[in-house]
């Protein structure tokens, strides 16, 4: 139940801090950071995978609603929130996790910045490309991804750091 | 039989995936089409009334900017009063009861609680909807130049297709001459729009004005947009012209909204000739 109310909290802060604050952002005038989806890198690892897949869809939606964007950030969060055990499972070079007692935050470092990483990269690429869909604009797609990524990198790692240090 | 509902249930994530992955897509490709019925749009009770919270903060911030604004347009248009001969306006003074009658256009002022410049697909928020009598395919204006068309209408709300979106074509023509062209956006620079189909006989110098062109039922003629900041002639044709916007797209402050009472004549007029 406790974590029912957590991750609806979770849920509602992130659309709102991505609304309220961070859409209003715009570093050199075009790069705009999407921490929202700190959702899918800490909500619980667990077996049944159905709900997680649903709830990051719906929050992909809830920011596309916001910014007028169609379905490109319900499509990226959903892809990253497919690929998140598959990519945990390679990074730690297990083929299963021991779903009841793992969390990120037991990660080392190293291992956690570049789950970070990937997921964020990944979730830019398709944001991005689909925002432009061009082949001839294909240069636009990657530097918008990367330098986005790395703003929306530094404010994850961040609100993780604070987030620990609560517990 | 037995082996389908095994392939379910093994790949019950996948397909799960497949799916909402399938809907996302959907909303992307409408979103990226000149479509008026868009399920996914800023212009409804929660978004609106969230961005309506948010303003109200941010108007605050920027009263200083948006009364200079003011200011200039007044100007602007005491000006143009000015320059009207004083007999048209005892004129105008004598058909008060009549002004519907002949008035082609009416304005209606809005606020914009959202303004978006830094993607592909840009759009406005903006608080006039339904209630007010706004439709899609109307024009948005501010003192300084255009800012786009009515796309998405609900009660309160209206979003507004920017000039900075993939999709937005506007009429336009230069100051000094009757030739007309096409405003588009590349999605680069958000305070240079790109002018294309200008015929090559039309001389152009960078510094020229460009105005609205009124060939279209959205936006009146002769509204102020930009001037030309640089062009290409090669070929017998312009590869291409840019035009440096008036407004900063960046800070816009109040807008109006332009209601064309002829609009449904003349596309019934058009519609005669189509068929």
């Amino acid at each position: 139940m406790n974590d029912v109310i957590k991750n609806t909290a979770l849920f509602i802060g992130l659309v709102l801090v991505q609304v309220i604050v961070l859409n209003n952002i715009l570093f050199w005038g075009y790069i705009n950071p999407l921490p929202y989806i700190l959702f899918v890198i800490i909500y619980p690892v667990k077996k049944d995978r159905g709900l997680f897949l649903l709830l990051s869809f719906l929050l992909g939606l809830c920011i596309d609603f916001f910014s007028d964007s169609g379905g490109v950030n319900a499509a990226a969060t959903l892809f990253i929130a497919y690929i998140r055990l598959p990519l945990l499972k390679g990074l730690l070079r297990k083929p299963e996790i021991d779903f009841p007692v793992f969390t990120i935050f037991k990660l080392p470092f190293l291992r956690l910045l570049s789950f970070i990483a990937i997921l964020t990269l990944v979730h830019h690429f398709i944001l991005f490309g689909l925002e432009y869909f061009k082949l001839n604009m294909i240069l636009t797609i990657f530097s918008k991804t990367f330098l986005t990524s790395i703003f929306t990198i530094i404010l994850l790692i961040l609100s993780l750091l604070f987030m620990d240090k609560n517990k | 039989m037995q082996q389908i509902v095994n392939f379910i249930v093994k790949y019950k994530y996948f397909l799960f995936f497949l799916l909402l992955e399938l809907i996302a897509l959907i909303f992307t490709v409408q979103s990226h089409s000149y479509h008026k019925s868009k399920f996914v749009n800023s212009a409804n009770a929660i978004t609106g009334g969230i961005y309506k919270r948010i303003n109200s903060f941010k108007e605050y911030t920027n009263l200083k900017v948006y009364n200079q604004q003011l200011l200039d347009e007044n100007a602007y248009l005491r000006n143009l009063l000015a320059q009207q001969p004083v007999d048209s306006m005892l004129r105008l003074k004598k058909m008060i009861d009549t002004t519907k009658y002949f008035q082609q256009y009416s304005y209606l002022s809005a606020k914009v609680y959202r303004n978006d410049y830094h993607k592909k697909y840009n759009y406005l928020l903006v608080n006039k909807g339904s209630k007010q009598g706004v439709k899609p395919d109307q024009g948005v204006i501010n003192g300084k130049g255009i800012i786009g068309i009515t796309n998405t209408i609900s009660k309160n709300y209206a979003t507004v297709l920017s000039i900075l979106n993939g999709n937005s074509k506007i009429n336009v023509r230069l100051l000094n001459s009757y030739h007309f062209g096409t405003l588009e956006w590349d999605g680069k620079d958000y305070n240079t729009l790109q002018l294309i189909d200008l015929p090559i006989q039309a001389t152009i110098k960078i510094g020229d004005t460009i105005i609205t062109g009124g060939k279209s039922t959205i936006f009146p003629e002769g509204i102020p947009v930009g001037t030309i900041l640089n062009f290409k002639k090669e070929n017998n044709a312009y590869q291409y012209i840019n035009v440096k916007l008036f407004n900063d797209m960046s800070a816009i402050g109040p807008v109006t909204i332009i209601t064309n009472f002829d609009k449904e004549e003349i596309e019934a007029l058009e519609e005669t000739i189509t068929k």
